[in-house]
């Protein structure tokens, strides 16, 4: 067993937990962070991206011990005073979302997208989406969602959410 | 105390109008409950131990090591389980002879195939289950497998591997329908032999490839076998047809049996299962006494959760020599896999009635043998039969344009029921009620610039350009709606097709909406709230639309085949109206008026001529009090309706694919896709657009992407998202997409389904759009998925080329090959 303290959301948790212990089990299991969920095991759905330290990262696909003293933002932690964040009302103006099983993974990746390209052409939002699959909405309104994110969201509060993690 | 329910009633309807989604709220803020989520005191996880050969008998399970770890409650297989373990069902055995192999949800002496259940560790964490199902030992005696389709299905003939050997044969059912016989049209054979002495004939043979369904949330399953009710959570589609099932399996009363669909990640099919790993986790929690929870992995998912698709399709096609379509013979081979599964054979049945799809054939015969194999059982995909007979018929009509040499558009103009001739009953026996496929092409055409492309495509082929373009087309009908009940009893069907919805009129003024439909994806909480909104006259946001819980929806049949708004919503709809009428004599008390004189509109009785009214609201709170009702009056406005759809629904559209294909490289690019749907009246056109969307990059994959591919030795080999290739954002485009509308008349609303209208369509557009591309180099088909290599090859080798199957070995992940030697693969074909 291995302690671990870190912030997630912007609360401090602190755990004894396994080595082998995945970022993802860490945040399901032990935190309750349940909005952030598992698609597969080969690291190809990006259901469970995250942001550790402001970049978003596949959370099946990093050791819970590698978040040690580290800030992790999740889903859940997106909206603040019941005020959601410009991305979450992107998608949901632009029916980007069915299911809403890749969703989390989606707007936590298009989030980062947008930190780092906060007025990307359809295709650089095609390819910064690449690492997180769909099943439902055949992306259309997904890539028109961060469009739209981009155009109405204020790129400080985009931005600001890594930072404030 | 009473929110007013009043809607002036020159608000907007909210039918047509494109709310934003009422669920989305939870799902973007990670407020979820997946039933993977659910924690319960006490609650024991478990791992599968599965086989890793397609066909075995199990000669030793060692399971001492895996019982005597740290946290392991307990290790089950087969053996230990008797009859409370209960079998897998088929509900739709389709011919009275079919042979249906005994399938155990766990078999204690012999495996069908690699992924099946032989044992299972039950512990206190998921992850101390899995380390200790890594140390139970079997041992196997491997047997024959049948893995080929065609090889399976000449087995009798050949001597080749028996799947079931005790059924004695791979073959399980041969179901035929013949327009002569049936009295719907004439003798096919008789409308072949006469088109080859004066006229055309085109026999073609299509491969539907293997495909995954491949929803995004693996399965998960939680029994709680505690209190008076066992209950089940589960990511299924239908927990009505579950508890129905369990309790016929397990000898559980079904009024003991409590099954809920929480929040469910997408099914497409794929969950519309009664599946081995839910009838395990049900034992295993009644055995120990205590909560289970069982969740997959996503390799376990794709090797164990069904497959669809797996046929093989040969097509004769009759016609005259100006291209007038006079018959269709159809022979299936369709592989079920290891198992009949829940509704198993029945999917290429549901393409029996759609292989004339639009045309005016007059003679029609269709025949599909099923097969079993030792490979993933197979049952329904999105469109699930449907699919197949669109494939087939619209490339098979591009054909017969060839052959006649005119456009594919003219050819199909020339044999479509036109607009007028509806409601049309066709050559299968159906009588499609609205359409017209006219006005969708037209639209369809305008949209997609089909002059101007065709001048292109003219231009490039002529000055040789490496880059062809090609133009594919597909005028598609389907049948859905799922479905007459007295229909699904004349096919052998183990159930109905009616569905059911309950209004409740809360004191406060609220509405509660119960529906028997059970979303996963779809949006029915919104689009439910929007055709009760308009119905009773109330707000948007007072209505709470509950689903998913055989405790709360206690009466449903779920959702799939393009049912829910068709059926269910028409159900909703009588609910409502029902409603209404106890509402009314209310009403006229309150007003002191006469019944007769009273008008409903916009949520409010009104005394005619009068200001007087009475908003149903108000009248919901006074029926709680109760205080002053009419004599004898029951105080509820509370209503039911179950509804069993009179016909089927017959969507249809015109979708035109542009693909560019390098002929040096045979890579791809979707240049342009745009479809126009006749899917009736349109209750949100914001979540139709996404069905669209979703639909199409479905079809899409499998004509370019997706397959499903086995080994000489059984194993799946893309059996992990690395291998199953699933599209990305940036594999796909946007979409141009339009709607003419046909209202239906078969229901209230006017609605037609939607769910699985792109799948259904867009695969034949994409290839047909691909040949197209390259004929001139004397190709006339490639296999799906329409690979760069498939592609390259049929243009180096003309009309041999493209058509093998994807070979059986899982694609090297990093280029071990030394320089210089990799283009030797291939390059002969």
């Amino acid at each position: 067993m291995t302690r671990i303290s870190l912030t997630v959301d912007g609360e401090k948790v602190s755990d004894d937990i396994e080595a082998r212990m995945l970022l993802v089990q860490y945040l399901r299991e032990k935190v309750g962070k349940t909005g952030t969920v598992i698609g597969c095991d080969t690291s190809n759905c990006g259901a469970c991206t995250v942001h550790l330290n402001g970049q978003s990262v596949k959370s099946c696909n990093v050791l819970a011990v590698q978040a040690d003293g580290g800030e992790v933002a999740t889903i859940e932690g997106l909206a603040t005073n019941g005020e959601l964040h410009p991305v979450q009302t992107a998608f949901r103006e632009c029916h980007g979302l069915q299911c809403g099983f890749c969703t989390p993974g989606m707007i936590m990746q298009s989030i980062d997208l947008l930190a780092n390209n906060p007025h990307p052409t359809e295709e650089e939002v095609r390819v910064g989406l690449e690492g997180n699959l769909c099943r439902c909405t055949g992306y259309h309104n997904i890539v028109r969602a961060v469009m739209y994110a981009a155009e109405h969201g204020s790129s400080d509060s985009v931005q600001s959410e890594g930072a404030s993690a | 105390m009473t929110a007013t329910q009043e809607r002036p009633a020159d608000v907007q309807a909210e039918i047509g109008r494109d709310r934003r989604r009422k669920e989305d709220q939870r799902l973007i803020t990670g407020r979820t409950r997946w039933t993977d989520n659910l924690q319960l005191n006490g609650m024991l996880h478990l791992a599968m131990v599965r086989s890793p050969f397609p066909h075995a008998t199990i000669t030793n399970i060692e399971t001492s090591a895996a019982k005597d770890t740290t946290n392991v409650v307990a290790v089950l297989t087969g053996k230990d389980f008797g009859e409370e373990l209960g079998v897998c069902i088929n509900a739709w055995p389709i011919t009275p002879d079919q042979k249906t192999p005994a399938h155990s949800p766990m078999p204690a002496d012999r495996v069908a195939f690699a992924g099946e259940i032989v044992a299972v560790v039950v512990a206190r964490t998921a992850a101390e289950a899995r380390d200790a199902a890594e140390l139970v030992e079997v041992d196997y005696e491997e047997l024959p497998a049948a893995l080929e389709l065609k090889a399976a299905a000449a087995a009798d003939e050949n001597g080749g591997a028996i799947a079931h050997p005790d059924l004695g044969t791979n073959k399980s059912a041969l179901w035929v329908f013949d327009s002569g016989e049936a009295g719907t049209g004439g003798d096919v054979e008789e409308a072949i032999a006469s088109a080859r002495t004066d006229g055309i004939v085109i026999e073609r043979e299509y491969r539907q490839q293997r495909l995954i369904p491949a929803f995004m949330e693996p399965r998960s399953v939680v029994v709680d076998p505690t209190g008076e009710q066992l209950t089940m959570w589960s990511a299924t589609q239908i927990p009505h047809i579950l508890r129905f099932a369990l309790a016929a399996t397990t000898g559980v009363p079904e009024s003991k049996i409590r099954v809920i669909a929480p929040d469910v990640g997408g099914g497409f099919g794929g969950k519309l299962q009664a599946t081995p790993e839910e009838w395990i986790t049900w034992a295993v929690a009644r055995r120990l006494g205590k909560p289970v929870k069982y969740t997959e992995t996503r390799s376990e998912s794709l090797i164990s959760a069904h497959h669809g698709r797996d046929q093989w399709q040969k097509l004769t096609l009759a016609a005259q020599k100006d291209g007038t379509v006079t018959g269709l013979k159809v022979e299936l081979l369709a592989d079920l896999g290891a198992y009949v599964a829940l509704v198993g054979g029945g999917v290429p049945v549901l393409g029996a009635f759609m292989f004339n799809s639009i045309y005016k054939f007059p003679a029609y015969h269709f025949a599909c043998q099923t097969v079993l194999t030792n490979k993933t059982w197979t049952d329904a995909y999105r469109g699930a039969g449907r699919p197949e007979a669109t494939f087939a018929i619209e490339r098979i009509m591009d054909e017969l344009a060839v052959e006649v040499g005119v456009d594919p558009l003219e050819v199909r103009e020339k044999n479509w029921i036109k607009h007028e001739e509806f409601p049309f009953t066709t050559v299968a026996g159906l009588e499609y009620d609205t359409g017209n496929y006219e006005a969708a092409t037209e639209r369809a055409k305008e949209m997609f610039g089909y002059d101007d492309l065709r001048a292109e495509q003219k231009r490039r082929r002529e000055a040789n350009d490496p880059v062809q373009l090609g133009i594919g087309i597909s005028t598609f009908t389907e049948m859905c709606g799922l479905a007459p009940s007295r229909v699904l009893g004349s096919l052998d069907y183990g159930a109905g097709g009616w569905e059911s919805a309950t209004i409740r009129m809360l004191a406060t003024g609220k509405v509660e909406v119960v529906t028997g439909s059970s979303a996963h994806g779809q949006g029915h909480e919104t689009a439910w709230s929007q055709i009760v909104a308009d119905r009773l006259g109330v707000a948007f946001e007072d209505i709470e639309v509950l689903h998913g819980d055989t405790q709360v929806s206690a009466k449903g049949l779920d959702t799939y085949g393009s049912r829910s708004l068709t059926v269910g919503g028409e159900a909703l709809v009588r609910a409502a109206d029902k409603v209404i009428e106890k509402a009314r004599p209310v009403a006229a008390h309150m007003l002191e008026a006469s019944v007769d004189d009273l008008e409903f509109t916009g949520g409010r009785f009104s005394v005619r001529g009068t200001d007087q009214g009475v908003a149903i609201g108000e009248i919901a709170t006074a029926v709680f009090a109760a205080h002053d009702l009419p004599d004898g009056m029951e105080p509820s406005l509370d209503s039911e309706a179950t509804y069993d759809p009179v016909n089927f629904s017959f969507p249809h559209g015109t979708h035109l694919c542009a693909i560019e294909v390098d002929t040096e490289t045979g890579a791809l690019k979707i240049r342009k896709y745009v479809c126009c749907d006749d899917i009736g009246t349109i209750i949100n056109p914001l979540i139709v657009a996404g069905q669209i969307h979703g639909g199409l990059v479905q079809g899409i994959a499998q004509a370019l992407w997706e397959e499903a591919v086995y080994d000489e030795n059984g194993t799946l080999v893309s059996g992990s998202f690395v291998d199953y290739l699933l599209p990305t954002a940036a594999d796909t485009i946007n979409f141009d997409i339009d709607h003419t509308t046909s209202p239906s008349t078969t229901n209230t609303l006017g609605t037609k389904g939607v769910g699985e209208a792109g799948t259904i369509a867009s695969t034949p557009a994409v290839v047909n759009a691909v040949v197209d591309a390259i004929r001139h180099f004397g190709v006339t088909d490639i296999q799906m998925p329409c690979t760069p290599e498939r592609v390259w090859k049929a243009v180096n080798g003309g009309t041999h080329g493209g058509t093998e199957d994807t070979e059986g070995a899982a694609m090297p992940h990093f280029d071990e090959a030394e320089p210089g030697n990799s283009s030797t693969e291939g390059a002969g074909a």
